[in-house]
């Protein structure tokens, strides 16, 4: 192994854990949607027709929104948010 | 690694040709081949000593093996291995390791050796790689003999999209001698994948930004800058604006590794400007996984994500520094992350009073990002060298400034209000409100003076800043640690 063509890995070197996704609903009628608003401007406006709509499918739904939307959502509400709906709609804005 | 032949038993002697003492001692070295016979490595030259046979180690492998660090040292070697060692000349000690009395009878007593060739600082980390002693964790990768290297690197996606000085275990070695810190030593969670990142991994990618390894200390600091929660790199790669890490070295480290403060000084043509700024990108890119169109979304970018960095001339500065803004005691080492898009001009050259500078800086920073847009971002204002004269001339400080900047950004809410000037972009002020309103154009210490650039023009450039405060982020400043 001559030194010159061997070079050090500059990456991470993790290898990711492969999940599953979660299968896909069947039906909104008594699930619970969670909707996540990430608090850009005017998020709220297309949320609240979402819920609206989820709504009248017969689905519960329970709003969250991030801090900021410049981070990632903290990992409490994250959980929070696995634990309580079955899905959740994320939603950007401007 | 490599395999080196053991030693032969009975009397081993190490020189190079170019040791004076080794020089003196060649008489001695031709009676004891005579008499009693030794092995005789030499590190430089294989007809030294004259009309002898020599081993020669001018890979320098039996030395390193052996830990020489003197020439000349002699050795006696037993069944065992080596049994005694002496290093330098010394007439007594080399006669009664030998047993010969007289043994250079009419040479000095003593004599120093010299640095063996085993030792030298541009020798001893490739010798280090070749026998395996590196301790080196990261996983090696190696290239096919018909793949050219540089290519190889760039199809692994482990560039920025110029070539990289490829990161070898003893090139690697060499930059680790720029730090005291344990190559092991975890330096950050580097987002957005929050990797652990040693040191090291940090030195592999600074070889291959083209760093030397007197930047290593600087890298290091601002890997930890753009690492924490307030800088946000996270962030930073996320949004779409155009906005990068952009770093200012304050303290002597800079003038010591030559960073540009002066002419052209967000320019091409300084190594350690463009380098060290580029290496932490790397580690951004390769430990943290942040990747132009994956998890960083600019929608246009800006040059300056390659590197932005630079220094600011402290000492004609009537400013004070950076650091010393954030509280860094004056004449330490330290680099503060901002997150900037990419320098524009400010261009004045009849102002002579620093009231009317006040009033042209005013009017450029109001137009950043968007005239009608306030205290959503930050800024850092350069000043350079004939501009900062009119402040040092009139007695000005930065406090002086900022506050009479602070004043001068206040925008009337008529100016902001959504629609107002034809534009619909704007804050939506009710409009009977907005007659008896005004804005800051900056949240209060969201304006950051550097004081640098050429000496000749009557100029100054505005940084513009992304979302500012704790929920976007905040300039950090970390000191420079040896």
């Amino acid at each position: 192994m001559s030194e010159q063509r061997t070079i050090l890995d500059p990456t991470n070197e993790k290898v990711p854990t492969q999940r599953r996704r979660a299968p896909a609903l069947t039906t909104l009628s008594g699930q619970t949607i969670g909707l996540l608003d990430i608090s850009k401007p005017r998020g709220n406006i297309f949320l609240d027709r979402l819920q609206e709509q989820l709504e009248a499918e017969g689905a519960q739904v329970r709003r969250y929104s991030k801090p900021t939307f410049a981070k990632p959502a903290p990992v409490d509400l994250r959980h929070e948010i696995a634990v309580q709906c079955e899905a959740v709609v994320e939603a950007l804005a401007d | 690694m490599i395999s080196v032949p053991e030693l032969p038993r009975g009397l081993v002697a190490f020189v190079k040709k170019d040791c004076p003492t080794c020089l003196v001692i060649e008489p001695v070295l031709q009676r004891l081949a005579r008499e009693g016979g030794v092995t005789i490595y030499c590190q430089d030259d294989p007809e030294f000593p004259a009309g002898l046979p020599v081993e020669a180690d001018l890979q320098l492998d039996t030395s390193y093996r052996e830990q020489i660090e003197i020439v000349p040292t002699l050795l006696r070697v037993g069944e065992g291995g080596v049994e005694q060692r002496l290093e330098g000349w010394h007439a007594g000690e080399w006669r009664e390791l030998t047993g010969i009395k007289d043994l250079g009878e009419g040479l000095p007593d003593w004599r120093p050796g010299c640095g063996s060739l085993s030792v030298d600082p541009n020798r001893e980390p490739e010798l280090r790689a070749r026998h395996g002693a590196s301790g080196l964790q990261a996983r090696r990768i190696e290239f096919a003999e018909a793949e050219d290297e540089f290519e190889a690197m760039m199809s692994r996606g482990i560039s920025d999209g110029l070539p990289v000085v490829p990161p070898t275990e003893s090139r690697v070695l060499a930059m680790l001698a720029g730090t005291s810190r344990n190559p092991q030593e975890v330096v950050a969670q580097v987002p957005p994948d929050l990797a652990p990142c040693t040191v090291e991994k940090v030195a592999i990618n600074a070889v291959m930004a083209g760093c030397l390894p007197e930047y290593l200390p600087v890298v290091l600091a601002a890997v930890e800058a753009v690492c924490t929660d307030a800088f946000n790199m996270h962030g930073v790669l996320a949004t779409t604006m155009p906005v990068g890490p952009v770093f200012v070295v304050n303290g002597e480290i800079a003038r010591r590794i030559g960073m540009n403060a002066g002419k052209n000084v967000f320019g091409q043509g300084n190594r350690a400007n463009l380098t060290i700024g580029r290496a932490v990108q790397l580690v951004v890119r390769n430990v943290g996984g942040g990747r132009p169109g994956e998890i960083d979304r600019a929608t246009f970018g800006q040059p300056g994500k390659l590197s932005f960095c630079f220094a600011e001339l402290e000492e004609d500065s009537p400013f004070g520094t950076l650091a010393e803004s954030f509280g860094v005691p004056a004449g330490r080492d330290a680099v503060t992350a901002f997150c900037g898009e990419a320098p524009r001009s400010i261009v004045d050259q009849l102002a002579r009073d620093p009231d009317s500078l006040v009033a042209s800086y005013a009017a450029c920073i109001r137009a950043m990002h968007h005239p009608k847009l306030v205290m959503g971002f930050d800024a850092m204002l350069a000043i350079g060298p004939e501009h900062g004269r009119v402040f040092r001339e009139a007695g000005w400080d930065r406090a002086r400034l900022l506050g009479a900047l602070e004043q001068a950004l206040v925008v009337p809410g008529v100016e902001l209000m959504r629609g107002a000037g034809g534009m619909a972009e704007g804050f939506p002020i009710p409009a009977e409100k907005a007659a008896g309103m005004a804005l800051p154009k900056l949240r209060p210490g969201g304006l950051h003076l550097v004081y640098c650039g050429g000496g000749a023009g009557l100029f100054a450039a505005v940084i513009g800043g992304w979302l500012s405060g704790p929920a976007g982020s905040v300039p950090v400043v970390k000191e420079i640690c040896p």
